[in-house]
């Protein structure tokens, strides 16, 4: 039971020091608060992979009474160390990934248009800004075929993330 | 589990929502037969929702690394000037000393750091340079006065081609045409956007000349319908810092009431010696190149301190203190003061005098200086975490009384002699003026007392111009020294809104401070940070920008970036490169300081097992580099033991040097490569001839000199050792190119590291 406790209190000392970590990066003035709107960033920093409605319900928890603009450790630390403790927002295996692409590929050719994914990445689900489609498809895109080619864009997305 | 019930409802958000994902695609794969054109446009909501969480994620991750990578650059680049602030003293120390020099010439150096104005008279040096022959065969572009837009469109054909240098008697007529210029002109310009004139106001450019290209690309070439403000800093780093001022003067003296510039901490002869425009003009012109250096300390010791807009926008290099006073500022003879690293400088007669009456010898033995834990970790300004000693809000910016904390000058003596140690943070903040006006230099003389002095009213009107061009903003209120920079104040928002006040202006423009996007807004925009030199830590590293201002006074904000690259690079490949690049000048500091850093592991590793725990190998690191090192970046510097622990040693696998010179013992080796820059600076002024050789003396006593002024002590028989294998054809003379070379480190992991 000792070795137990012991072992747990390793676990949460570590997921500690882990979201101190993170959370320092964006704390300019060395004040322990972030900008609120840097908290998706260092979250995701975190290995934790939430939606934007998932992200919008954490920020409610970790968010003053009367929103300030900015973040504070004291709020932060212990929300994010049951996040991490109950393995929250676990990032996404590339298998689940690649089906999701699947899916969205209704006819089955093996890669998906530009346009293609652009409808569905900026009209669905959480739709994307444009800055953020643009930097999807310069690296998505195939430059010879023009079109994504969704099994290698996934491999070799998760293999430099690593 | 059926897809139309789970699928349908929104609000399962408290359930898992990977055991929800995953179900729901066990159950498609489960029916894979199926077409699943009919069934739900939720289903593919669903999968866009997915990719969609993924990819912010993988975005958050790149900004991080982006974010580290910065902040890596950035210590290391400040942990740079620091060294400067250590030669700055140094050329101190050796006018005062040169009459112990011996064989190095007195003269030379002294016109290294003090030239005398030349008794020629400037009618003289006019017809001097007419003298100069320009050969036929030469290609490029030849000026006449006064210049014409054919001249600036001619030299910049050429210096887009690259290649093609502009003769030297053009740069020195340039030059002179540009001095006279200049001197007509007060020390803050004020401007009017009257009719409707925009005007551009651009940053640091530094040498790169791709930038200034492109600003003139996209938003046209300076004329009277389209005014510019540069902001400084047009020189060091790049390669083509010649070119940028050839431009700019040109601009200047064709479009007097159009074109502006100012002067940035880097328009100062003693840092281009360190940080590369020096050397960028003795390449370019070995004949020429001192004559060329000497002018144009006349012409940067010329150029304006401050610009104001409408009585309203007032655009500085670096920034201000809460001394500073523009009405006092108007009224200095800029002209006096050649390097912002140094006040005046008394006749050289009085500098003799001190230097018999020092004590020889009595050097320290302790290092007195050292600066604290540059934590900047992360942290992409470089305000450092409140620490021991001085960044109190209240603390004196008066940097020039010698009333140093008694806690901080404690903690300096106890810091070990690491590479930029010796001559404290603050050779500004010794500094005292002793009865006969003589700039005292406290740390070199063990026997003088320091007493906090009166500032003199020379030392009054250096401390403005230091605190104009080397001033960084924080976030704090209040007005501390920029132990940073060794020079200037760090400036708070009550600092900006007091002198915005005092003066009626509505905000502050300034540079100095290289900005990811170009530019930046603090103090509640009231000042904003606008960097021109995209690109400036590595490639993909930062975008440039300019702003351009109407008669509304609303800055408005272009940012642009060079690409090498006719394909866009991914975000993901240019934090990848940054990130290389980054991690590479990391091993090379690394590789520098490699015996203290092993002497530091080995004290964690009682056992002697090779190893240390990751907190240990981190905190050894930062107390040699005095850098802190993000997390993430460890792996990627030492290789792991499988039970987590840091191999230490395996840092130090990926470089080795390109020649080993033998006979020299390891140590001398590498104390030589850490300091190659300074080395190399010292050189050149020594080598008068350009030949790129010096006799075995010369470099002994440089070395000599050198060591002794670090306090680093070394066997004077392995110096002449080292000096004789360095001889590589027995001749009694060293190429310094080849012996920078011996000190080249090759990274094994070059090829590799290409992502």
């Amino acid at each position: 039971m000792a070795e137990e406790k012991e072992s747990a209190e390793a676990m949460i000392s570590e997921i500690h020091k882990q979201i101190t970590d993170a959370f320092d990066v964006f704390d300019h003035e060395f004040n322990k608060t972030v900008d609120v709107r840097e908290v998706g960033t260092i979250i995701r920093s975190l290995s934790c992979c939430p939606s934007e409605g998932e992200l919008h319900d954490l920020l409610a928890e970790i968010e003053e009474e009367e929103p300030t603009g900015y973040i504070r450790f004291e709020k932060f630390l212990p929300t994010m160390t049951k996040v991490l403790m109950e393995r929250r927002y676990r990032p996404i295996p590339e298998d689940v990934l690649l089906q999701a692409f699947e899916v969205l590929d209704q006819e089955k050719k093996g890669h998906l248009e530009p346009e293609e994914l652009t409808k569905y990445m900026s009209e669905e689900g959480e739709p994307f800004t444009q800055e953020e489609m643009e930097e999807m498809l310069s690296a998505a895109v195939d430059p010879d075929k023009n079109v994504i080619l969704y099994k290698d864009y996934v491999g070799m997305m998760t293999v430099e993330d690593n | 589990m059926g897809c139309g019930t789970s699928v349908a409802t929104e609000s399962q958000a408290k359930q898992s929502e990977k055991e929800l994902t995953y179900k729901f695609f066990y159950s498609i794969t489960q029916r894979a037969d199926e077409s699943l054109k009919a069934s739900s446009p939720a289903l593919a909501m669903k999968a866009a929702v997915l990719i969609q969480r993924w990819y912010r994620r993988y975005m958050a991750r790149i900004e991080i690394r982006r974010r580290y990578t910065w902040s890596i650059f950035q210590s290391i680049e400040y942990a740079g000037e620091q060294d400067q602030l250590q030669l700055s003293s140094f050329f101190t120390f050796m006018l005062d000393n040169f009459t112990h020099l011996g064989g190095a010439s007195p003269d030379l150096i002294s016109q290294f750091l003090d030239p005398t104005s030349d008794p020629m008279k400037e009618e003289g040096r006019a017809a001097k340079y007419e003298k100069i022959e320009v050969p036929d065969s030469y290609p490029g572009p030849r000026l006449s006065f006064p210049l014409t837009v054919a001249h600036t469109n001619a030299l910049l054909r050429a210096f887009k081609q690259q290649q093609q240098h502009l003769h030297a008697r053009y740069v020195l007529q340039l030059l002179h045409e540009t001095k006279k210029f200049l001197k007509k002109l007060p020390n803050i310009i004020h401007l009017s956007t009257s009719y409707t004139k925009e005007i551009t106001i651009c940053g640091d450019l530094h040498g790169k000349l791709d930038d200034l290209l492109l600003i003139f690309y996209k938003n046209g070439l300076p004329s009277t319908e389209n005014p510019y403000v540069f902001n400084g800093d047009f020189v060091d780093r790049g390669k083509s810092s010649v070119e940028i001022l050839i431009i700019l003067f040109a601009f200047l003296l064709l479009y007097p009431n159009d074109m502006h510039l100012n002067r940035g901490n880097h328009e100062d002869h003693i840092m281009n010696l360190r940080y590369g425009f020096t050397k960028e003009v003795m390449q370019k012109y070995r004949s020429h190149g001192r004559e060329i250096l000497l002018l144009l300390q006349d012409v940067f010791s010329l150029l304006p301190l401050a610009t104001i807009i409408d009585n309203k926008v007032l655009i500085v290099h670096g920034g201000v203190s809460d001394m500073t006073d523009l009405d006092y500022l108007a009224s200095i003879e800029r002209h006096k003061f050649k390097s912002a690293l140094r006040p005046p400088r008394m006749s050289i007669d009085s500098c003799q005098d001190k230097g018999r009456r020092k004590t020889k010898g009595q050097l320290p033995t302790q290092s007195s200086g050292g600066h604290r834990s540059i934590s900047t970790r992360y942290s992409s300004n470089h305000l450092m975490k409140p620490s021991s000693g001085a960044s109190s809000p209240s603390s004196s910016s008066s940097s020039l009384s010698s009333s140093i904390p008694e806690s901080r000058r404690m903690s300096d003596v106890q810091e070990k002699d690491t590479s930029t140690t010796s001559n404290g943070q603050h050779p500004l903040h010794h500094r005292s003026i002793s009865p006969a006006g003589i700039l005292e230099v406290p740390f070199l003389d063990s026997d003088v007392t320091i007493t906090p002095k009166v500032p003199s009213w020379e030392e009054m009107e250096w401390k403005q111009i230091v605190d104009l061009l080397w001033s960084d903003p924080k976030n704090q209120n209040g007005c501390s020294p920029n132990s940073f920079r060794g020079g200037g104040c760090y400036f708070g928002p009550d600092v900006t809104l007091t002198l915005l006040k005092k003066y009626r202006l509505k905000m502050l423009i300034r540079s100095h401070e290289c900005k990811q996007e170009g530019y930046e807004l603090c103090h509640d925009g009231q000042v904003i940070t606008i960097f021109s030199a995209s690109n400036y830590y590595e490639e993909g590293s930062n975008r440039g920008a300019y702003i351009k201002l109407g008669p509304d006074l609303v800055p408005r904000f272009f940012q642009y970036q060079v690409s090498k690259f006719t394909r866009r690079m991914t975000l993901q490949q240019r934090v990848s490169v940054a990130e290389g690049s980054a991690l590479k000048s990391l091993r090379e500091k690394l590789y520098a300081h490699r015996s203290e850093l092993i002497a530091a592991f080995k004290q964690y590793d009682t056992y002697n097992t090779g190893t240390v725990s990751t907190s240990d190998w981190a905190s050894a690191v930062e107390s040699v580099l005095r850098l802190d090192l993000p997390e993430d970046a460890m792996p990627r510097l030492v290789r792991l033991a499988p039970n987590g622990s840091v191999e230490y040693l395996s840092c130090f696998e990926d470089l080795h040097m390109e020649q080993p010179i033998k006979e020299v013992t390891p140590s001398l080796v590498e104390t030589l490569y850490r300091y190659r820059t300074d080395l190399e600076i010292i050189f050149n002024m020594i080598d008068k001839d350009h030949s790129g050789l010096i006799s075995i003396e010369e470099f002994h006593q440089t070395w000599r000199l050198f060591s002794s002024h670090l306090h680093i002590h070394v066997d004077n028989a392995a110096i002449d050792d080292l000096a004789r294998s360095i001889d590589f054809n027995k001749d009694g003379s060293i190429d310094f190119n080849e012996f920078l070379e011996a000190f080249r480190v090759v990274h094994k992991l070059d090829s590799k590291e290409k992502h």
